[in-house]
């Protein structure tokens, strides 16, 4: 426990990537099996410890701390596992068994055993030990580590692509010893169940005033980007999962889409909700998403379905080394077999020349429907990531509106030593309301601008966050506006970022933010 | 609290301890920002906090000065003052006042560890004890000193690329943590931001080892990879720092035991030294004076107050204004 706990430590108070890389690159190597796998699992969110609630950590805390002192204690740090860790008044003799040994008894552990053992590990752990060992039982690290940078150190430290981690990763299990064998090259890539595996996805770059000039338009064809969530859809005989980009499975939200496919193919679409295939807004969809119980009265008010983008794989046969041109003709084929009332082709835009394409977006758009268009190569193959030179996406015009700088804080690695992270806000009445958070969009010089404004326009601090004199304004672009409940303003930007600095604007001539509502909303 | 007030006010003879306003009289507990003010009329203190003050103030901060040695009485009217060393940084002391038999001691700011750069620590009994509480959570259970050092060391060893930038109170924790690395056998030279220069001078001139400690000198193209840069939290957050390739930002500080705090600060080596008594410390002194009553000028007042109930022991929150944390990055 005692290299995992400062694994953690160490992790997350290091803020550049590439040294948190190196520093899970280096445990990896010098980790035998199983231990490594677990801490793998826990970095990826792929271990959960359901057994032991951490109301009951709470208690047995209480049997030991004075309550009123741990709640004092508690208001202070600010973090349950860091208060436990902190405040713990018991040192026992002996060492805490390693991750994986721990993990064995923690599962296994019998309720009536369960205050005796913890109590005794709490009181054997050092300060960080209790701190992780805490954290493994709550779940949730959040410690700065994403489980693709876990994976990245996996690629760095056994000189393995990425890409091939990737493909296999979702169809593995914790501690992963047939993985870390094939990384060690003490055995063969393992297999995976393809009817269970989410399989990364192709991901597009922005594309750029100076790709028109390189790019050969008749090389390429464009698709709407529609407004919903990327989705991988595996059909088996009838089965249906459906994953989001990240690999989540989130079949179960959406439990109409129905499936009387008679062969194993997984598809690559565009989730939407909307009737006779006509999508309705994003804010539609998101009340559908992320709930764990479905009722039919959200099932009749947002019918979901989904656009067809692309087909990795049609009976066992893989077809992403295939280009798109024949994958298309695949798909269609499948498509005029299997279609039903949830499966719709997204249709394929044809053009001669980039001032064409531009001309049809142009008018054709639909704001709440499209994201903008997609650029696909004709003879390109389906490469999980985000290859360049085979998919672009060229998003509608970005919105723009001005706002009053309100605080900010600090950025990270190269940029610790400048506030570069801002809130901004637009007036309610006379007094403003903070929209969102910008912590890109600006070049250097304006960095600077922004940092020596902060520094020298401070009226409060809040710990690490400085509240400005609101006398600064900023141009905001952003693509879209949602409507949020979790935002005191009510509304939430999407891909918020600092376009200008309006240092000649007053804030006083801001909008309202209902005048920004009634515009954008 | 029949003859002090809740502003440390001594009413027979019209004496302030630590005032935050210039003041007639001022008996001041140690050189500290927050405790030491300028512009008193006459300021009562040990001779190491006197000349901090004239250093940090100038010559004329207060119109006279009167040294009283810790372990000595001085009886002005009725009431009997003795300084006991508080064992915070050089020259800090408790103050103990007597007064028709009553004893009240004003600890200042203390620890009970050891230190090589001040006097220790001394207890001493009294009825009502006035006492600080900067770390007064149970949360708060400082560590060894020198195993804390060591984790510098070691850090200096392994990446011995990159500077290693120590963020310090310029007064006291400065030249604690110098102090330490010697005692751990580390003879390389030192540096430190300017502000830290007059205060590592009259240390040394105390006759406190120091070792070589050389200013930063940022216009020199020099190379202070593997090196230990000492420098207040200020500075490191400042413009300053950016002259420095790629440091490692240490922070000593009693503070760094919450690590999220540590990460905010975006410190990447926490260091958890203190020159203030934690928990333990705290509740161990209050029990060891058997006061009967305990009050508490400023830190996390709620706790001990709490915890002095649960003892049967009277305890107050004064929350004095102008009492600032151990500075913070």
């Amino acid at each position: 426990m005692k290299k995992f706990s400062e694994l953690i430590n160490k992790l997350l108070l290091t803020s550049s990537r590439n040294r948190k890389i190196d520093i899970l690159s280096n445990y990896f190597q010098n980790t035998s099996d199983p231990d490594r796998g677990y801490t793998l699992a826990i970095l990826t969110n792929e271990l959960e410890l359901k057994n032991i609630p951490i109301s009951r950590i709470k208690e047995i805390v209480f049997e030991n701390v004075d309550n009123e002192l741990f709640t004092l204690s508690y208001d202070y740090v600010g973090d349950l596992a860091e208060t436990i860790s902190l405040i713990w008044p018991h040192k026992e003799l002996g060492s805490l068994l390693g991750i994986s040994e721990i993990i064995d008894v923690l599962r296994n552990l019998k309720k009536v055993d369960v205050n005796k053992t913890i109590k005794n590990y709490l009181s054997i752990a050092d300060e960080t030990e209790r701190w992780a060992l805490i954290k493994l039982i709550s779940g949730g690290l959040r410690i700065g580590v994403s489980s693709r940078l876990a994976k990245t150190a996996l690629a760095k430290f056994s000189n393995k692509k990425l890409d091939d981690i990737e493909k296999i990763w979702h169809g593995i299990e914790a501690p992963y010893n047939n993985l870390f064998n094939w990384l060690c090259n003490d055995g063969p890539m393992p297999k995976i169940d393809l009817l269970k595996t989410f399989n990364p996805m192709m991901l597009a770059n922005p594309i750029s005033k100076n790709d028109f000039k390189t790019l050969i338009s008749s090389q390429f064809i464009a698709e709407w980007k529609w407004d919903g969530i990327r989705v991988q859809i595996i059909l088996g005989k009838s089965s249906i999962k459906i994953f989001s980009r990240t690999g989540d499975d989130i079949s179960q939200s959406f439990p109409e889409i129905k499936n009387s496919a008679d062969s194993m193919v997984i598809l690559d679409g565009e989730l939407l909700v909307g009737r006779d295939f006509t999508p309705m807004n994003f804010n539609s969809l998101q009340q559908r998403l992320n709930r764990k119980k479905v009722t039919q009265k959200h099932m009749d008010e947002f019918p979901a379905f989904i656009k067809l983008y692309d087909i990795l794989y049609l009976n066992n046969e893989d077809l992403r080394d295939k280009t798109w041109k024949s994958r298309r003709f695949e798909l269609e084929k499948w498509f005029k077999k299997n279609n039903n009332k949830y499966f719709d082709l997204s249709n394929v835009i044809k053009f001669s020349s980039w001032d064409e394409l531009s001309n049809f977006k142009k008018n054709k758009i639909i704001d709440d429907q499209h994201e903008g268009l997609m650029i696909k190569k004709i003879d390109g193959s389906y490469i999980s990531g985000r290859p360049k030179g085979y998919w672009y996406k060229w998003k509608k015009d970005p919105k723009n509106v001005d706002a009053v700088l309100m605080y900010a804080i600090r950025g990270h690695g190269k940029r610790s030593s400048y506030y570069s992270d801002f809130t901004f806000g637009l007036w309610n009445g006379n007094q403003l309301s903070p929209i969102g958070k910008a912590y890109f969009g600006f070049d250097d010089n304006e960095l600077k601008v922004l940092d020596k404004f902060v520094r020298n326009n401070t009226i409060k601090k809040f710990g690490p966050v400085r509240e400005v004199e609101k006398t600064f304004v900023i141009e905001i672009a952003f693509d879209a506006v949602n409507a949020s409940n979790r935002h005191k303003s009510g509304v939430a930007l999407r891909f918020p970022r600092i376009k200008r600095l309006r240092e000649d604007k007053p804030a006083s001539e801001v909008i309202q933010l209902s005048q920004f509502k009634s515009e954008f909303l | 609290m029949k003859w002090i007030d809740k502003n440390l006010h001594i009413k027979p003879i019209n004496t302030h301890i630590d005032p935050y306003k210039p003041v007639e009289n001022a008996i001041i507990t140690h050189g500290h920002a927050d405790h030491a003010k300028p512009g008193h009329k006459n300021v009562l203190a040990t001779l190491e906090t006197i000349e901090i003050m004239k250093i940090r103030y100038g010559e004329n901060c207060a119109e006279n000065f009167q040294i009283l040695p810790t372990n000595q009485s001085l009886k002005i009217n009725d009431v009997l003052i003795k300084f006991f060393p508080a064992g915070h940084i050089l020259g800090s002391v408790q103050v103990l006042t007597e007064y028709k038999g009553e004893k009240i001691n004003f600890t200042g700011d203390y620890k009970t560890t050891s230190d090589q750069t001040c006097k220790d620590f001394e207890p001493v009994k009294c009825h009502t004890l006035v006492t600080e509480a900067t770390f007064g959570l149970p949360v708060f259970q400082h560590p060894n000193e020198n195993e804390e050092i060591k984790k510098l060391l070691k850090s200096i060893n392994l990446f011995s690329e990159r500077p290693h930038l120590v963020g310090v109170y310029a007064l006291g924790k400065a030249q604690r943590i110098i102090n330490l690395l010697r005692q751990q056998g580390y003879d390389k030279e030192i540096f430190i931001h300017g502000s830290l220069e007059k205060l590592c001078e009259y240390y040394h001139n105390n006759n406190i080892d120091l070792g070589k400690i050389t200013k930063v000198n940022l216009t020199k193209k020099k190379d202070y990879n593997g090196e230990i840069i000492l420098a207040p939290p200020s500075a490191i957050k400042n413009i300053w720092s950016r002259k420095f390739e790629d440091p490692i930002i240490c922070q000593a500080s009693g503070w760094m035991s919450i690590k999220q705090r540590a990460k905010q600060s975006l410190v990447e080596l926490p260091l958890i030294i203190s020159d203030h008594a934690d928990w333990n410390e705290l509740t161990k002194y209050i029990k060891f004076t058997d006061a009967e009553n305990v009050y508490v000028t400023h830190g996390r007042e709620e706790a001990i107050v709490h915890w002095c109930k649960m003892n049967n022991i009277n305890g107050l929150a004064l929350s004095l204004s102008g009492r600032d944390d151990e500075e913070q990055l």
